[in-house]
C-alpha cells in the first residue's frame, strides 16, 4: 500500500516494525532477568531499560559491573558497544536533519538497531516520501518495539528472583553476546576485526582496571579497518 | 555486586551518553558529511568489543580461572549455527541446548 498521508505513513511503520518484537521481547527479558540476579531491583532494572534501550550497551554494563572494573571502564565499554548509534544517526541525518528540533530529539531517543534499519530502507527506496511522513513513520517502526522492550525488561525483573537456583544463568550473556555478534560478521574485515579483538582480549587480561577490553576493542576496530583499506586497494 | 550509588552514576552516565551518540549527528552536525576514516573505525566497533568481552568469559569460565569444556562447546555451538544461519534465535537456541545438555546429561 502506498503511503499516502502522515497517518498511513506512521502506520505503515507500525506493520514493518512488528516483527522486530520478538527479538526486542526475548533480549529485554533476559536483561530484566540478569539484572535482578545481579542484585537490581525492579525500579533499578527499568530506570536502565528505559534510559539506555541498547541491549548489548546494558548487557555489556552489568558484566563489567560484576568484574569490578573502575565506574569509568564500565561506562566507556558500555558507550563503545553502542557506537555504531552515533553512525545510524549519521546516516539518517540527511533524511531527517530538516525536522523539527523536538522531533530530532525523541528520534534520537529512540534511535536502536530496528528504527534505523527500517527507515533508512524505506527513505532510500522511497525518496518523494516528505519530512513529516519520514519522522511518522520512523516513529511507527518504535512503537510497538518500544512497548515490548520496556513491557518485557518488567517480566524479567518480576520473574527474575523466582527462577530455580541450579540454572547455568552466568553463561546466559556470552551466548546472548555471541548470538548478536555472529550475523554482524558479514565480511573478511568483520572477522579480522573480530579475531584480533579475542586475541589481545585474552592476552590483555590481567591489564588492571578491566582496560584491557578497550585495548582489545580499539586494536580489533583499527585492524578492521585497515583490512577494509587493504582489500579495496586489491579490487578497485 | 557493586553499590547502589556506583550503579546510579553508571546508568545516568549511560542514559545521557547514549543519547549524545544518537543525538550528535541529527542533532548538531546536520547534513554534513563524516571523514570517510572516522566511518571505517565506527564499522567495526561492535564486532571487536564484543568478541573482546565475550573471550575471556568463555576461556576462563571454568573455577579459579581454568577452561569449562561444556562451556566452551556451548560458545562453539552458538557462534557457528549464528554465522551459518545468521539467525540470533537459532544461535541462542544451539547454544543453550548445548549448555544444558551438557550440564544435566552428562
Amino acid at each position: 500500500m502506498p503511503i499516502t498521508t502522515t497517518k498511513s505513513a506512521f502506520w505503515a511503520g507500525v506493520r514493518d516494525g512488528a516483527p522486530f518484537i520478538l527479538v526486542a521481547g526475548p533480549f529485554a527479558m533476559l536483561f530484566g532477568v540478569l539484572a535482578t540476579e545481579a542484585g537490581l531491583n525492579v525500579f533499578e532494572v527499568m530506570t536502565f531499560s528505559l534510559a539506555v534501550i541498547a541491549g548489548a550497551a546494558q548487557f555489556t554494563a552489568l558484566q563489567v559491573m560484576q568484574n569490578e572494573a573502575p565506574t569509568v571502564v564500565v561506562i566507556l565499554s558500555a558507550l563503545a558497544v553502542n557506537l555504531r548509534v552515533a553512525m545510524y544517526s549519521a546516516a539518517l541525518t540527511p533524511y531527517l536533519g530538516r525536522a523539527p528540533l523536538w522531533q530530532r530529539v525523541f528520534a534520537a531517543y529512540l534511535l536502536v538497531d530496528q528504527s534505523y534499519a527500517l527507515s533508512h530502507a524505506k527513505f532510500e527506496a522511497v525518496p518523494e516520501l516528505t519530512v513529516p511522513q519520514r519522522m511518522a513513520y520512523y516513529f511507527g517502526t518504535c512503537l510497538l518495539v518500544m512497548i515490548f522492550w520496556f513491557g518485557m525488561s518488567y517480566v524479567g525483573a518480576a520473574v527474575g528472583t523466582q527462577l530455580p537456583q541450579d540454572l547455568p544463568l552466568d553463561f546466559a550473556l556470552p551466548i546472548a553476546f555471541l548470538s548478536m555478534v555472529a550475523p554482524m560478521v558479514r565480511t573478511l574485515p568483520h572477522l579480522i576485526a573480530a579475531t584480533v579483538a579475542v586475541i589481545v582480549g585474552l592476552l590483555a587480561v590481567s591489564v588492571p582496571y578491566s582496560l584491557g577490553l578497550i585495548l582489545a576493542g580499539a586494536a580489533g576496530m583499527m585492524a578492521g579497518a585497515q583490512a577494509e583499506l587493504q582489500l579495496k586497494g586489491r579490487t578497485p | 555486586m557493586t553499590d547502589n550509588a556506583t550503579l546510579w552514576i553508571v546508568i545516568i552516565s549511560l542514559g545521557v551518553g547514549s543519547f549524545l551518540l544518537r543525538f550528535t549527528f541529527l542533532g548538531f552536525v546536520g547534513d554534513r558529511p563524516l571523514p570517510e576514516w572516522l566511518l571505517r573505525h565506527l564499522r567495526y566497533t561492535a564486532v571487536a568489543i564484543l568478541p573482546a568481552l565475550v573471550a575471556p568469559l568463555v576461556v576462563f569460565s571454568g573455577e579459579g580461572g581454568s577452561t569449562d569444556m561444556t562451556r566452551v562447546l556451548a560458545a562453539v555451538a552458538t557462534l557457528s549455527v549464528g554465522m551459518w544461519t545468521r539467525n540470533v534465535f537459532a544461535a541462542i537456541g544451539a547454544g543453550a541446548v548445548t549448555l544444558f545438555v551438557l550440564v544435566y546429561a552428562l
